[in-house]
């Protein structure tokens, strides 16, 4: 079926959680649209609303105490503003999670064949023994190895990267058209990190569905998503393909993400460079830009004026920067920035 | 503690000295094998039931065995007195009673076949009063932990201001309102049999216990990433109660009924005592110790037999609550 509407279209998406201590602006205004078959990552640090976003589109919120904006399209349906009952026939039949922790998103009391039937059984009317069948195979498929004898494991028998692959398939049992998953490697070795990537990639592409893709890691993003979104502080700081973004980041907290993974060819005891300073509170937020107060590049303009997300050079890319890395306005910031330091601090 | 050798120091240096220091603060370098191997082996230990355990076990198999064959044991009947036996027995001022091992009470009556057909009533209206709060304090609790919200405002307030009765009284009143309602004029009327009404008062008294603590425990299984799961997978609440919360509240449930189960035969012995059990020649556990009260000082074996099968009884059953909670906790820490 050819079809010219995009299977998810995110506009302009606030979840705000009224608490005691006021209204924390979680998410705070986020647009992005999702092609079927294609990959979206979502980097940012931790409270970075990540996590809340992708909770907003599946539409898994606390029922009270949560405030929602904006308009989140699924296949040109209004989901956004849908009720916990109206989103249950999307709920694993068309939108699937994988959840962080594998540890604690399967049930410690029932049989792993069982947690991937009862998923079956909700949506489609079938036989116990083809539901059965089907489990085994969707297990297979995502690679466990030995999966008719998994089928009637415990969680607490199988490792997290096999409980991993047991929620994919969970997940996958009803063949959504659209996949989240949030943070899905997370709480993995990091030995087996890249292998349940590879199952998530393999399954996408087979499926042709759409991935939405939480991390906080660039690395996990960098071979695997076609579009990256770098949000920070419940907004959209930086919006690019892939290619895109590693080459040429124009946000410095893009760059300082980046930076702060540790390279392997630095010579050793090379000192990881750290973001400094915590995000911003999301109760009382900052008038200028939000990273201002880490950033590197910080001038004057960024504590009095909040920078609007505006398209760059190359198409598709957007980036909310008012000296933005890499051009002469940047650069003289820096610049600026690193005589003011040296000035302060003679040693 | 000793000096490390020169060398430019690091961060995982800094690291591994302060993990050191945290471990053995006198001994540097070495690493206590004990204090590291303990926790699991004691878990371990934990696990197996132990000699008090399955005493608990013995006991409760003896007692609810014998409760079951009661009617078709050769026991003397239990209402019919035997003058000559009466209030002779072990440790009687009369002496012991001939061919009646534990004695005869204050009528003349075989106390071993009181003893186990007592045992026999006593365990029923104990265990389907604690049922009653079981299913419907479970239920409860199940929503009120699983919805939150307002149904938990309700259920735990409703909890609370039960729980702040003092239990006997509520069960005293509950068991008198049942028994003889008043009519419309204000004349008591015939209510429920006493058993029924028994059951009843204790199964009332028995719910907001059962009730607050499967809220509790509901309350934090359902926070669980796996009930997030579920219900992401499309899950009717329905489902996602009955299959994801229950099971896990389960064994929380279980321990606290059987514990449940010997406050429940407590306050039997208590309400007897306040006459408000059932019928006088109806043996219980509780009305046999209210009838041999005026005899303790001549025939002390009326009084302190039934005590003694409460007291095993209540103390096994704790044993076994306890076990079923520490065998379901080591699970949950083990993961």
């Amino acid at each position: 079926m050819i079809d010219s509407t995009p299977l998810l279209e995110v506009r302009d998406v606030a979840t705000w959680f009224e608490t005691d201590r006021g209204l924390v602006h979680a998410v705070d205004g986020v647009s992005f649209t999702l092609e079927r078959g294609r990959t979206v990552g979502i980097v940012g640090e931790s409270g970075s609303g990540k996590t809340v976003l992708s909770r907003s589109i599946m539409g898994l919120l606390p029922k009270t105490g949560v405030q929602r904006y904006g308009s989140i399209r699924f296949e040109d349906v209004e989901i956004g503003s849908a009720s916990p009952k109206q989103m249950r026939k999307y709920w694993g039949a068309h939108m699937g999670m994988v959840f962080q922790d594998p540890m604690t998103s399967l049930n410690p009391v029932m049989k792993i064949g069982h947690q991937i039937t009862e998923s079956i059984h909700t949506h489609l009317d079938v036989s116990r023994t083809f539901a059965r069948e089907l489990a085994v195979s969707l297990l297979e498929s995502v690679r466990v190895p030995d999966a008719e004898r998994r089928m009637d494991e415990y969680p607490h028998q199988l490792s997290g990267g096999l409980r991993q692959r047991v929620c994919i398939a969970m997940a996958l049992a009803c063949g959504p058209q659209l996949l989240l998953a949030d943070e899905p490697t997370t709480a993995l070795d990091v030995t087996v990190q890249a292998q349940v990537l590879d199952v998530l990639a393999a399954q996408q592409r087979e499926r042709f569905m759409a991935l939405v893709l939480v991390t906080h890691d660039l690395g996990v993003v960098a071979g695997r998503a076609d579009e990256v979104i770098v949000m920070y502080a419940g907004q959209v700081v930086e919006k690019a393909s892939t290619a895109t973004l590693f080459s040429n980041m124009k946000m410095p907290y893009t760059e300082a993400l980046l930076h702060s993974i540790p390279k392997i060819d630095q010579p050793s005891h090379t000192r990881l460079s750290a973001i400094p300073g915590r995000p911003p509170d999301l109760v009382h937020l900052p008038a200028g830009c939000r990273f201002a107060a880490r950033c590197a590049y910080v001038q004057d303009r960024c504590l009095e004026e909040q920078p609007p997300l505006l398209p760059g050079p190359t198409p598709g890319h957007e980036f909310r920067c008012w000296f933005p890395v890499g051009t002469p306005e940047g650069e003289a910031a820096l610049a600026r920035n690193r005589t003011l330091a040296a000035r302060t601090d003679p040693t | 503690m000793p000096e490390l050798p020169e060398r430019p120091s690091t961060a995982l240096d800094s690291l591994t000295r302060d993990a050191a220091d945290r471990a053995t603060p006198a001994d540097a370098g070495t690493v206590d094998v004990a204090a590291v191997t303990s926790g699991p082996e004691a878990r371990r230990r934990r696990r197996g039931l132990g000699v008090a355990g399955w005493f608990s076990v013995a006991w409760m198999t003896l007692v609810v065995g014998l409760a079951v064959l009661a009617p078709v044991l050769p026991l003397e009947d239990p209402k019919s007195s035997i003058t000559e036996i009466a209030r002779r027995g072990p440790l009687a001022k009369a002496g012991a009673a001939p061919g009646h091992l534990l004695g005869g009470d204050g009528n003349g009556r075989d106390m071993l076949s009181r003893l186990i057909w007592g045992g026999r009533t006593t365990l029923v209206i104990c265990t389907v009063a604690v049922l009653i709060g079981f299913v419907v304090g479970g239920l409860l609790g199940l929503l009120a932990g699983y919805y939150r919200g307002r149904t938990d405002t309700i259920m735990s307030g409703l909890f609370d201001v039960f729980l702040s009765i003092p239990a006997v009284i509520l069960a005293l009143a509950l068991v008198t309102i049942l028994r003889t309602p008043a009519d419309a004029a204000g004349r008591s009327t015939a209510g429920l049999d006493p058993e029924v009404a028994l059951i009843i008062a204790l199964g009332i008294v028995s719910i907001p216990v059962l009730g607050r603590i499967t809220r509790a425990s509901a309350l934090s299984w359902s926070e669980r990433d796996f009930v997030l799961a579920a219900r992401a997978q499309g899950a009717k609440n329905r489902r996602i109660i009955l299959r994801e919360v229950l099971p896990n509240v389960l064994p929380a449930m279980l321990s606290i009924a059987l514990l449940g189960i010997a406050v429940a035969i407590v306050a039997e012995g208590t309400l007897s005592i306040l006459g408000a059990s059932v019928q006088a020649d109806t043996p219980t556990w509780g009305n046999m110790i209210a009838s041999g009260r005026q005899v303790i000082s001549i025939a002390p074996h009326i009084v302190f037999e039934p005590a003694l099968m409460i007291f095993f009884t209540v103390l096994s059953l704790n044993f076994l609550g306890d076990a079923i909670r520490a065998r379901f906790d080591v699970r949950e820490g083990g993961l």
